[in-house]
């Protein structure tokens, strides 16, 4: 049994399912995150669980005890919001300690708790300021310091990198790592952005129009993606698709842009059948060593250097596929390049269904 | 003279005389204002001696704050000669509490409209605005009956009770379109740390709502201390407010007309509503910037 369960839940407002019935479960010190685009209804589903947003029918269990119905507050579950919901009225040291003021727990006990989490954040020297005088980091750190200091059994964050810089986002996600690993709390982590949800699930749950697509490990999502939604969410740049036919012989494709250019499936499959080639551009590069069997010359019609790797927007027939060299190669424009593609990588989905079939 | 020239020269000289004429009627209107009050307080300190022989916009000849004392203490209303001293503090019984309780109540009414919203809340907002609309001469018969079966006839609880009753529908709007502003992440944090209803309010909202709140009082108190209506109909005699004092005094048609009294009695009712208005006032236009921006 799971320690957090969560069994056919659904949401609806009048006629629109914004949950369309969603399985979820997540071991202890698991880091779940609910990866979407927005209007999926993953912080309609982190709502759910945390009882702000009832659901209409399904279950959410926590260590075995059913929630549903229970107060917010019964739960044993903190939240960190996208906003931090800071209380503005109240010092830096009076917002992490407010959840401890409602237990009850006596102010010397409260002082020391307070100290506590407030070290293990780096905040210490704020206590006594107001929320307005912190910078976006400050207050994210204060945040989370209000949700650590009640040692809840689930945490649950709402999109909490989104209002930060690029800079300071890469900090707090390294943050939210580390405390992940030091306190093995428990935490469901709702996000849009697939590099935040890579970088810290130990589990991701993508979601699209109130349903899961996929749930597994980030390896998983990432190699194995379910379906096209899946591979094209994952991934940035995203994966190149190449929609296409199958070959006579079951073990090629043939491009709908580019008929000439037979190209070797990863499995064979049945001839004639309409199928979409998936393949990310890390995928298709430099090949040093000549181990990948499949080469082609391409002309470049784009190159975008960012630094540590340079993105090739390659002609094949009518299709611009993507490909990635490393940084420091220096492809000119317009002239063909010799690209190898590891055709063992690439995934095919059936174009009907549109889920992967091989 | 080039063309260039001349529109700089014209552009200087009407711009000058829009503001003379500007200023000009700016000076003209603040003195139509200004005047009333410059003839009650000269009037007020004159003796009727002074005011019978002189000039209405003379300023005293020789100062004398015996109206002021005459007024607040010995002038004849009705049958009784106490001055108006009784009916002030009538009036503060009865403006205090009413304002808090309307204040109070329209605070928990806008918190629960906008953070706690039930089946039918847009509907109980509706009705409440409605309220602000409703005639005051179209309640005071109904209202009349039900201050007399609740034996709260002529009595200042009775008119605390009708002010608080009027003045919801107000103080809920002021209220309810301020809170509509006020992140409901906020209550939701605070739901999850475990406060309660109270306690958000209490806590959270409340220490956030000093200009709305500024707002009402001002709103609550001028409108209150200033009501005639509801005050001549439901409190006569003894507990009658201030201000149907004041119409007693000036329209009773014994004896000599002691303008400078009368005018005096005038100044001490419309103190209390401007010393709110000048220790309060800045937050008021604050208040109201903000509830316009954010909103």
């Amino acid at each position: 049994m799971a320690f957090i369960e969560i069994e056919r839940l659904e949401r609806s407002i009048g006629a629109h399912n914004i949950l369309k019935g969603i399985d979820v479960s997540l071991d202890k010190g698991g880091f779940l995150v609910l990866l979407g685009p927005s209007g999926c209804g993953k912080s309609t589903l982190l709502n759910a669980i945390a009882g702000l947003q009832p659901p209409t029918a399904g279950d959410i269990r926590i260590d075995g005890d059913s929630v549903v119905g229970l107060h917010p507050s019964k739960r044993d579950i903190a939240m960190v919001f996208q906003s931090y919901a800071l209380y503005p009225n109240m010092t830096v040291g009076q917002n992490i300690g407010f959840p401890l003021e409602m237990a009850g727990i006596p102010k010397a006990q409260r002082e020391a708790d307070i100290a506590t989490v407030a070290r293990t954040l780096q905040i210490g020297h704020l206590l006594d300021r107001r929320p307005a005088q912190l910078s976006g980091g400050q207050r994210q750190r204060v945040a989370m310091a209000r949700a650590l200091v009640r040692k809840p059994r689930l945490f649950l964050f709402d999109e909490p990198l989104s209002n930060l810089d690029a800079k300071l986002r890469v900090e707090v996600r390294a943050e939210i790592k580390r405390l992940h690993q030091q306190t093995g709390a428990t935490i469901i982590y709702v996000t849009h952005d697939q590099i935040e949800a890579m970088t810290l699930a130990t589990q991701i749950v993508v979601m699209k129009e109130g349903e899961i697509q996929q749930t597994g490990t980030p390896a998983e999502i990432y190699n194995r993606p379910a379906n096209m939604f899946v591979a094209d969410f994952m991934g940035s740049p995203p994966m190149n698709m190449l929609p296409g036919q199958v070959a006579e012989d079951g073990a090629h494709l043939i491009p709908e842009a580019a008929p000439d250019t037979p190209l070797p499936l990863p499995a064979p499959l049945a001839p004639g059948r309409k199928v979409v080639l998936g393949i990310r551009p890390e995928n298709i590069g430099d090949d040093p060593t000549g181990a990948v069997p499949l080469r082609l010359d391409l002309p470049v019609e784009i190159v975008e250097p960012t630094g540590s790797d340079v993105f090739l927007w390659l002609r094949l027939g009518s299709a611009l596929l993507t490909a990635r060299l490393p940084g420091n190669a220096q492809p000119p424009v317009g002239a063909p390049y010799p690209v190898a593609f590891d055709m063992t990588r690439a995934v095919v989905f059936d174009a009907d269904s549109r889920q992967r079939i091989a | 003279m080039s063309a260039r020239e001349m529109a700089i020269a014209t552009a200087a000289g009407p711009s000058r005389l829009n503001r003379v004429v500007i200023y000009g009627l700016l000076l003209i209107f603040a003195a139509m204002y200004l005047l009333p009050l410059f003839v009650m307080l000269t009037t007020s300190f004159k003796s009727l001696d002074e005011i019978r022989g002189g000039d209405i916009l003379a300023l005293p000849a020789d100062p004398t704050i015996q109206p002021w004392l005459r007024a607040w203490g010995s002038a004849c209303i009705g049958v009784t000669c106490d001055g108006i001293k009784g009916y002030f503090w009538n009036s503060i019984k009865m403006v205090v509490p009413a304002v808090l309780i309307s204040t109070a109540l329209g605070a928990l009414n806008g918190y629960v409209l906008t953070k706690w919203r039930f089946r039918g809340h847009k509907l109980v907002f509706g009705l409440m605005l409605f309220a602000c609309f409703i005639p005051f001469q179209s309640v005071l018969i109904p209202m009349a009956r039900v201050l007399g079966q609740l034996g709260l006839s002529n009595t200042t609880a009775g008119l605390v009770l009708v002010h608080v009753v009027y003045g919801i529908g107000f103080t809920t709007l002021f209220f309810r379109n301020y809170y509509e502003a006020f992140p409901t992440e906020l209550i939701h944090s605070a739901q999850m740390d475990g406060a309660g209803f109270f306690t958000i309010f209490r806590r959270i909202l409340l220490p956030s709502s000093a200009p709305i709140i500024v707002v009402c009082v001002i709103y609550q108190f001028t409108n209150i201390w200033n009501d005639f209506l509801f005050g001549v109909s439901f409190a006569s005699g003894e507990s009658a407010p201030m201000t149907v004092a004041l119409n007693n005094l000036v329209a009773s048609s014994t004896g000599v007309k002691e303008y400078n009294v009368d005018m005096a009695a005038a100044v001490i009712a419309a103190l209390p509503t401007l010393i709110v208005y000048v220790v309060a006032g800045r937050y008021f236009m604050r208040g109201l910037m903000a509830g316009a921006v954010k909103g």
